[in-house]
């Protein structure tokens, strides 16, 4: 097990309340109207991204899906600077030609979310190979996916070669239970996604997404395992989508009741006491202080976002070329 | 002037680049141990160890994983075997490749080359034959140059992999054996991505072309001559961005315009310079624009098939004498 500090507790908690935040503020002002495109909440989801990037350097690289808010959070982007591209401000990270689903960060190794489901695992892959048999650096590159994303044939061609090449990339699938509308026993015949990793003599492992600790444990191996070039591991965290697929989703596939009961029970910010590591307290109120700081935080963050400009319409030729 | 094959500039276009940069790199199937399909990666392994790699075929991979690449700070080349192959990787190019410099503000570079063999080279049918570099002129985000000769091989190649932008390199299969002049290396003049060349000054007719299709435009250019016709001759070699300026030029020279190309004439390339002049020079032309193409079918095997689908010189000769 990975020793994990008090401090790093806190840190854990904090960033996952600011992602908590942030979603809940997007979900409001979406369906208020203000913000345009469609948008995809990482809602209960939070320890994943938060646990994974706790393992990582600045300097190491992620690939995001279009459930990314959480992803580029954990990663270290400016919530102000994520808000107001989200509202396609000019002031936002992609100058508002991205949104919700197209956000990156490159100074943070952020390297994009991605609006084709399975679109990472290549270029995450790429981006690993150039790290050690090209440039010869020790920076790490992760995947997050899904498990509808799983079933692409894209995993299959980046896991085969991130494995035969030892490359420093690691596969972090949310096995969310859900491809939008299709649950994944009707189109998935393993019991776990991570059951594949096997087939590509790469470690596969099954952690509680909900359990932040469980998750930074694995992606410390993980990322150990990567750095020394031994190659690649797949980390399957168990979650579950509490929102629907897209924000205004009617979730006539399922039963509401059913989603909230699993919420309840898994939710790893109200869980977040019962799973701290030996030696390690929280006061609840120290929580609770920690969460409505970060309630505060996104609510600056949607105020800097709505009295940024859009960008000037003269900008929509500029970035397709560099020369 | 000494002489080398289209595919040695190829290979010396990438040896010198990748001695200039170390963080260009090549990838593909069958480039390191074989050299390539067509022997236009011979000998680069032994120059620039683990830097010529051999890939799984898995194309998603080898762009997807190039773009990735680029997005890390390497300069990746990437090669697709046959042309025909960049259908497996549509979503690598189209929305990854092409988009992620625009739709993420311009914060990344994407300094790529995807190089492309392409066009019938005898048999090869269907599948081992097409030209598809039409396609990629409709997408924004990505240059698409496709040079004539072993001199413009060697510099496009070298100006592809130097531009901060992806650039898909169609190199004509055909063409891979045929040699021509180029300058040693102190000799050369760098070629500026976007810029067409007149290469052959006439008054009567500006015939169009780029690839393999520039044999067509020489020898039907040779062949007018002998009855007096002057045809001047202009290589795009990039498509997209495309030089509208020298072709609109040498039209209101001439009043009159053909093109030809070897890939299919409905929505080729060459379409959109018809549709330019159209908008923007209709009053110099004096004659319709004149288009040859191949038709529309998949390419066929029989070699009595294969010979309906190509475009010959007395085709354009036929059409030209026929508007003047």
């Amino acid at each position: 097990m990975a020793t994990v500090t008090k401090e790093q507790a806190r840190k854990f908690y904090e960033t996952m309340a600011t992602i908590r935040a942030f979603e809940e503020s997007v979900k409001r002002d979406f369906l208020a109207g203000e913000i345009p495109g469609f948008v995809h909440l990482y809602i209960g989801e939070e320890a994943i991204g938060t646990g994974i990037c706790a393992a990582l350097r600045d300097d190491d690289m992620i690939e995001s899906t279009h459930r990314g808010h959480g992803h580029c959070i954990a990663k270290g982007a400016d919530v102000n600077a994520m808000m107001a591209e989200i509202f396609g401000k000019k002031d936002g990270l992609c100058h508002g030609k991205g949104g919700s689903m197209h956000i990156a960060d490159f100074k943070i190794g952020m390297l994009g979310a991605n609006g084709v489901v399975g679109g990472g695992y290549n270029l995450a892959t790429g981006a690993a190979l150039a790290s050690k048999m090209v440039l010869k650096n020790d920076r790490v590159s992760v995947v997050f996916f899904g498990d509808g994303a799983s079933n692409r044939g894209t995993f299959h061609e980046a896991a085969n070669v991130a494995a035969a090449w030892k490359l420093p990339v690691i596969f972090v699938n949310e096995m969310n239970c859900w491809a939008s509308t299709t649950p994944y026993r009707t189109t998935t015949a393993v019991e776990n996604i991570s059951d594949r990793a096997k087939g590509y003599n790469m470690p596969g492992v099954v952690v509680n997404g909900q359990n932040v600790f469980e998750v930074y444990d694995a992606a410390v191996e993980a990322v150990a395992r990567a750095r020394r070039g031994e190659g690649p591991t797949f980390i399957e965290a168990k979650t579950y989508r509490i929102e629907g697929h897209f924000v205004g989703d009617p979730e006539k596939y399922r039963k509401k009741e059913e989603t909230m009961q699993i919420f309840h029970d898994t939710d790893p910010l109200t869980h977040f006491l019962g799973i701290l590591p030996e030696g390690i307290s929280f006061e609840q109120a120290e929580l609770d202080q920690i969460r409505a700081d970060a309630v505060e935080k996104i609510k600056k963050a949607k105020e800097y976002a709505v009295s940024c400009e859009y960008p000037d319409p003269s900008e929509y030729i500029t970035d397709v070329y560099v020369d | 002037m000494r002489k080398i094959t289209f595919s040695e500039a190829t290979r010396e276009a990438m040896a010198e680049e990748m001695e200039k940069y170390p963080e260009v790199f090549v990838m593909g199937e069958d480039i390191a141990r074989q050299g390539g399909i067509f022997g236009q990666f011979k000998g680069l392994p032994d120059e620039f160890p683990g830097r010529v790699i051999d890939t799984p075929i898995s194309e998603t991979f080898i762009v997807g994983g190039g773009v990735g690449a680029a997005l890390a700070g390497a300069r990746p080349v990437v090669d697709m075997h046959f042309a025909d192959f960049i259908g497996v990787c549509g979503d690598e190019i189209i929305n990854q490749m092409a988009k992620i410099r625009y739709m993420f503000g311009g914060q990344a570079k994407i300094p790529l080359v995807l190089r492309a063999p392409d066009g019938m080279a005898g048999g090869g049918a269907a599948q081992h034959s097409q030209s598809l570099e039409s396609f990629f002129i409709h997408i924004p985000g990505i240059k698409v140059v496709a040079p004539s000769n072993p001199y413009d091989a060697k510099m496009v190649l070298k100006a592809a992999i130097e531009c901060d932008d992806p650039v898909l390199y169609f190199e004509n299969k055909v063409l891979y054996k045929e040699t021509g002049e180029v300058p040693e290396k102190e000799d050369e003049v760098p070629y500026v991505i976007g810029k067409a060349r007149v290469e052959r000054e006439g008054t009567d007719v500006t015939i169009v072309s780029y690839s393999i299709g520039m044999k067509n435009a020489r020898a039907a250019a040779d062949l007018l001559e002998k009855d007096g016709i002057k045809a001047e001759v202009i290589d795009l070699i990039t498509l997209s961005p495309w030089d509208k300026e020298t072709v609109i030029n040498s039209v209101k020279k001439t009043h009159r315009l053909c093109l030809v190309a070897e890939s299919v004439k409905q929505g080729g390339a060459l379409a959109e310079v018809a549709a330019t002049v159209a908008e923007e020079a209709l009053e110099y032309l004096d004659a319709p624009v004149l288009r040859y193409g191949a038709p529309f079918t998949p390419i066929p095997f029989a070699p009595t098939l294969e010979k309906m689908y190509r475009v010959y010189p007395e085709d354009l000769v036929n059409g030209i004498k026929g508007v003047l």
